[in-house]
């Protein structure tokens, strides 16, 4: 927060200049430090002391898409936390989810959130769904340097599209590149796995209750190959987040849908350990 | 100053005079306290350019004046908030951390500015309690008044403040309160009480039963059932709202 030293004893003018209706670009000019990526770093790779967060998967379905992330953030070879939220309600009709290091990604969602809040109360009127993936587009960008040095974020994000009616997916690469996902996606160190198991379970018609389904299974074997993303830990009732956004807005299941989601999986993977099987042809 | 000495006195009365008249050649906006939250209700003849609007989860501006001005000092008021909420918490964004921002702001520009702003605003906070309510009316000079209760701004305020103040209640409804300033803005001219259509007028409310964001606008097809319900539907003419607490208003 700054002091204005002109002693001119109200808002510096940065507050009434008209223009933007950006928060971010606000803060850069206001309050730079507050900028998640403007920080100068030594120089060396933090990556293996930063806890890094892991895999999270999105599906469209008929009538909205559903995102799903594990729980687990690791530094190095140790659990850092067993219970890490990734998949947040960017706005009423959107949500992210965030795979890399945890403590700047959260910080990047929190921003978005702020970003969108802030240009709604300003002009009166929502993004457009293309509006907002390209405003998280130019946060990654902003992040770049970090990014370089072991602190990077990845996020999905994912939205109902009001005026086309339906639910879309972007992903991004580290510079902030988006592309769209017609069907589903996955990112983090186990997306590979999720996206392999994705690849043989999803169709076309999914029903809300199939993708969560589907999204579930592809988080538990994004799990059985990769140590840094957790699977359901049934001991402690610690379970993904799944989170759906249709017409109606953004919506998280509760915590007993999907334990009876996850316990019905987990009952399949003790006949089959590998997952439903699929037909060869 | 230009031609011959002016005190310093004649001179703060003229510029106080200017911003004074500039604002009560406006329309006029009530805002109100109810059992549910605050109200906010102008007379405006355009649906989009906005004397009501929301600043944060618990706070809501409006303003009377001129339009730039006052449209200058929202958008400012936002940045504020969404800033000190991200730098902070969101619980520690507070309506009279903004007035104060405001005072301070509005009392420079009067003094330091060649023209005062032609504005008067209301920085209202709603609390968990209608005890807990907070509403603030600044003025062109940066002067801050803490409200109860009903206020009234802009137009022939006190006119309408005199009719509203012998009806209102603390604990009305949403309907009651919204009644009774919809009447209490067609009653600015001393004359015949006006009826003001729907499209005619920008409702708002802080409900503080909502989950995080309290603002929420009222618009037509709502606005127009809850008008109607409390037995008189806006487009005719003025007749006396049994809902209200107090005497009737003389019928017309």
């Amino acid at each position: 927060m700054h002091i204005d030293p002109s002693g001119a004893g109200r808002l510096p003018s940065a507050f009434l200049t008209p223009g933007t209706s950006s928060f971010t670009e606000f803060l850069g000019q206001q309050a730079p430090e507050l900028l998640p990526g403007r920080r100068a770093l030594p120089g060396a790779d933090i990556a293996a002391e930063a806890p890094h967060g892991t895999t999270v998967v999105a599906a469209t379905y008929q009538g909205g898409v559903v995102m799903a992330g594990d729980r687990r953030s690791t530094m190095g070879n140790i659990i850092a936390q067993r219970d890490v939220e990734k998949v947040f309600p960017a706005d009423d009709f959107s949500c992210v989810g965030i795979a890399g290091a945890a403590g700047v990604a959260v910080e990047m969602v929190r921003l978005f959130q702020l970003e969108l809040e802030h240009y709604e109360k300003i002009e009166g009127m929502v993004l457009s769904l293309d509006g907002k993936a390209n405003r998280l587009s130019h946060m990654i960008r902003g992040n770049l340097a970090m990014a370089l040095q072991g602190l990077a974020v990845l996020p999905l994000f994912a939205g109902f599209d009001l005026d086309l009616g339906k639910g879309r997916i972007f992903s991004y690469d580290v510079t902030g590149g988006r592309s769209e996902e017609h069907t589903y996606y996955s990112v983090g160190s186990g997306s590979l796995f999720a996206r392999g198991a994705l690849k043989k379970l999803f169709r076309e018609d999914l029903t809300q209750d199939e993708a969560t389904t589907v999204c579930v299974q592809s988080l538990y074997d994004a799990a059985d190959d990769d140590s840094a993303t957790g699977g359901p830990d049934m001991s402690r009732k610690i379970f993904p987040i799944v989170a759906f956004v249709d017409v109606h807005g953004y919506r998280r299941l509760v915590e007993d849908d999907v334990a009876a989601v996850v316990t019905s999986i987990v009952e399949g993977r003790n006949l089959r350990p590998d997952g439903p099987q699929a037909p060869l042809h | 100053m230009q031609f011959g000495y002016v005190s310093p006195e004649q001179l703060m009365k003229d510029r106080a005079d200017y911003a004074r008249k500039g604002i009560a050649r406006g329309r006029s906006v009530v805002v109100a306290q109810y059992a549910d939250g605050i109200l906010f209700v102008a007379e405006t003849p355009s649906r989009s350019l906005h004397k009501i609007s929301e600043i944060y989860d618990r706070i809501a501006f409006a303003a009377v004046g001129k339009y730039n001005e006052f449209e200058n000092l929202r958008v400012a008021g936002v940045r504020m908030a969404d800033l000190r909420g991200y730098a902070f918490d969101r619980a520690d964004v507070t309506g009279r951390g903004l007035a104060n921002v405001y005072a301070q702001t509005l009392g420079t520009i009067f003094t330091q500015e060649p023209k005062p702003y032609e504005v008067e605003i209301i920085v209202a906070e709603v609390g968990a309690t209608q005890a807990d309510d907070q509403v603030y009316r600044l003025t062109y000079d940066g002067s801050v008044a803490q409200e109860r209760g009903i206020a009234v701004m802009g137009g022939s305020a006190e006119q309408i403040s005199r009719y509203v103040a012998e009806h209102y209640g603390a604990d009305m409804s949403l309907e009651a309160a919204l009644r009774l300033a919809v009447d209490g803005l067609g009653r600015d001219n001393g004359g015949e009480p006006r009826s003001l259509t729907t499209d005619s007028l920008e409702v708002a409310v802080l409900d503080r039963h909502r989950p995080r964001r309290r603002f929420r606008r009222i618009n037509p097809p709502e606005l127009d059932d809850l008008l109607a319900s409390t037995g008189e539907p806006a487009p005719s003419d003025a007749a006396p709202d049994d809902a209200v607490p107090g005497d009737d208003s003389p019928s017309t």
